[in-house]
């Protein structure tokens, strides 16, 4: 087996990966790879079902969101159904003072950072382009170019080092988001080589979700995403995206490596796109259903909830809890997303410049004048 | 303490003076360390800054820029090195979709403090893509300022300015200007310099109005002096600042000579020359005598070196569009 390669479950993909939930809800104790790394976890029986409730309820808001488009009030959605787990379990596994740097599907990163969720949702709606503050949150603005945030992470890691802030526990750590596709763009190759010259504390999570809207990952790569490391010269390893628990045990692990001050590491979390690329996409014309159904048998709350079935830690009154109230958190999402006022026009005209512009402000005077002139008009 | 010292000496002072000011402050680039960078403006930074504020970057402009966004949301300010204004495209993304909408896409919660220094312009007789002049490409780009410097004295204060400065700042510098002396006051206080985004009257005149910035100021100078001896008096303008544009400094002095003629080697299809002509036409329409002209590089990929001395504009291509002006 090769450097973070693992025994192969009956599911895996050539090669394995590290899983630690078994689609029936079955626990691995505990995963050895190759290169003498033991992952596990070991939670409580309340951390476990705290687990399962943020799956349910991340999957719960997106589809309110998916609803949210079809009706009208989202100008676009990009649904994270089927990878709950790879973004739960990494999520999860963040340390208060790491930062995320994500795509534009990270809503379950966003959740687990304690985040309200209505965040995004300007974006979406349309009434800004995805504005906060990252610091505060840490955790990034969305970023829509293709793998361009891989970069921003790697900067803002190497930052973290001249800062004095790595070597202990207490010591920050990035992780950057992207999928399968973005490992073809030039900004992620170039993040990878600046990451591994610099030793700079940052963890690569890519959700190969199979798909960069309809191409299929034969046409990303030639090996498995997360053999790329090697030759940047850091620990790739590959996990079952949809298992909660692994995404959380190794991400934990390449978090509080990078933190202690070894360096880079790509973890490549495998699993599928349950739903389309974004709501404009139609995936009925490049993926068979089959194929889909086959995702389904491997769905990351189906499992988890299996399993706490199965080990008597949850029982229905605690799934039908979950499941209220992750339908109140919608709904309440619901509402205020259709109280967000749309912006005054004018306001376009702000925060194109620190110390602003004497253009712009023209511009924005003449803008106001413009429309002053409609005022009082017999319309 | 004034001193007489070559452009790329100034920046290099002023590059020292920022790094000093401000321990935020690192510079990153392909050579830009033990080397000085291929025209040595960060000479012997590293050696007293040190390896983490004076970064030798991989080779890819990308990348630099990239990472430097990163360095600045955690706070510091970075001063880029683009090694040539022909290389600097593979950061053209970057640039373009991330540094000059990062403040905007946030609502005003992320500064970048970034500064991309390109030498640009020809004249130096080198190979493809190191004699570019592409500062419309980053002008027409909101979000982004742009500047250029054409003096020893300008180069040291502005290049201060634009580190010191929370707008994302394309810095250009006049590649074949580097090694022309001037006296610098390298005690200067910042507070009292001259403003970043204001153009210069660099030779008053009373009868056309040159506009020109970087490599072309001198040009247009020489040109100025040439114009005295036939009787000409013509007003020279370093505009300095080429996003924004500093127009009242333009019209005002458009409206006392009637001839505006604008100089930049760049090609002239949709440069800074037809913003400046459209401008001035809007706004000082009853003053002019004649159209505004446009003297500049050909629609032509930048010729071969043996033959750039009749694609740059010179002096006397200078006097001819003054001739044509008056012979409106």
């Amino acid at each position: 087996m090769a450097n973070g390669e693992s025994e192969v479950g009956a599911d895996a993909p050539a090669g394995g990966f590290v899983q630690l939930l078994t689609p029936d809800g079955e626990r691995v104790d505990s995963v050895t790879t190759a290169d003498g790394m033991t992952y596990s976890v070991d939670f409580t029986d309340d951390e476990y079902k705290e687990l399962y409730r943020d799956l349910v309820t991340v999957r719960r808001l997106d589809a309110e969101a998916t609803a949210l488009q079809r009706q009208g009030e989202l100008g676009i959605w990009a649904s994270l159904l089927g990878q709950e787990a790879a973004q739960v379990g990494s999520g999860r596994a963040l340390r208060k003072q790491d930062m995320a740097f994500p795509t534009y599907r990270e809503h379950g990163v966003l959740y687990t950072r304690g985040i309200d969720p209505i965040m995004p949702f300007g974006l979406f709606r349309g009434v800004d382009q995805g504005g906060w503050d990252p610091n505060e949150f840490k955790f990034n603005t969305y970023t829509i170019v293709i793998g361009s945030q891989t970069l921003h992470a790697t900067g803002y890691a190497m930052g973290i080092t001249m800062d004095g802030k790595i070597g202990n526990a207490d010591g920050e750590a990035v992780i950057a988001y992207f999928g399968d596709g973005a490992t073809s763009q030039g900004d992620v190759n170039e993040a990878f080589v600046w990451s591994g010259v610099f030793n700079a504390p940052i963890v690569f999570f890519c959700q190969n979700n199979q798909y960069a809207i309809s191409e299929p990952l034969e046409r990303q790569t030639r090996i498995p995403l997360y053999r790329r490391a090697a030759g940047y010269g850091f620990p790739g390893i590959r996990i079952d995206g949809n298992d909660v628990l692994a995404s959380y045990a190794v991400t934990r692990a390449a978090l509080d490596q990078a933190r202690n001050g070894q360096g880079p590491s790509l973890i490549e979390a495998y699993t599928y796109r349950m739903g389309a690329h974004t709501s404009s996409d139609d995936p009925t014309r490049y993926r068979i259903a089959s194929e889909v159904e086959s995702w389904k048998a491997k769905d990351p709350i189906a499992r988890m909830k299996s399993f706490l079935t199965k080990q008597q830690i949850a029982d229905d009154t605690f799934f039908g809890e979950v499941d209220e109230t992750a339908k109140t958190l919608a709904l309440d999402l619901r509402e205020r997303v259709l109280a967000m006022p749309d912006p005054q026009p004018v306001t376009m005209f702000d925060n194109v410049y620190p110390h602003g512009s004497p253009e712009v402000d023209a511009q924005r005077a003449e803008f106001e004048r413009y429309h002053a002139t409609f005022e009082g008009s017999a319309n | 303490m004034a001193e007489t010292i070559t452009l790329g000496k100034a920046l290099n002072h002023g590059l020292r003076r920022s790094l000093e000011s401000d321990p935020k402050v690192v510079i990153m680039g392909e050579d830009v360390g033990k080397l000085g960078g291929v025209f040595r403006i960060t000479d012997g930074l590293q050696k007293d800054f040190g390896e983490d504020r004076v970064i030798d970057t991989p080779l890819a402009e990308s990348g630099i820029v990239g990472t430097a966004i990163g360095l600045a949301i955690r706070g510091y300010r970075p001063v880029c090195e683009i090694q040539f204004d022909g290389f600097v495209f593979p950061a053209y993304n970057q640039i373009v979709a991330q540094v000059a909408k990062m403040f905007y896409r946030s609502l005003g919660n992320v500064r970048l403090p970034i500064v991309i220094r390109i030498p640009f312009g020809g004249g130096i007789g080198a190979v493809e893509h190191h004699s570019e002049s592409p500062e419309a490409l980053f002008a027409h780009v909101p979000g982004l300022k742009v500047v250029t410097c054409a003096n020893p004295a300008d180069a040291y204060t502005m290049i201060r300015q634009a580190v010191a400065s929370d707008d994302p700042i394309v810095f250009f510098e006049p590649k074949r200007r580097y090694w022309e002396k001037g006296e610098v006051d390298l005690d200067a206080d910042l507070d009292q310099a001259f403003p970043l985004h204001a153009a210069r009257v660099v030779k008053p005149g009373t009868d056309a109005t040159i506009l020109a910035y970087g490599p072309m100021v001198r040009t247009s100078l020489d040109a100025a002096i040439a114009a005295a001896e036939d009787g000409r008096n013509l007003e020279v303008i370093d505009l300095r600042s080429l996003s924004p544009l500093d127009m009242a400094t333009v019209y005002a002095s458009v409206r006392r000579t009637g001839r505006a003629i604008v100089v930049h080697e760049a090609p002239g299809n949709l440069g800074l020359g037809s913003e400046l002509a459209a401008r001035i036409t809007e706004e000082c329409f009853y003053s002019l005598e004649a159209p505004v002209l446009r003297v500049t590089g050909y629609d032509i990929p930048y010729p071969a070196a043996r033959v750039e001395e009749e694609y740059l504009p010179d002096l006397d291509r200078v006097l001819d569009a003054v001739d044509r002006s008056f012979g409106w």
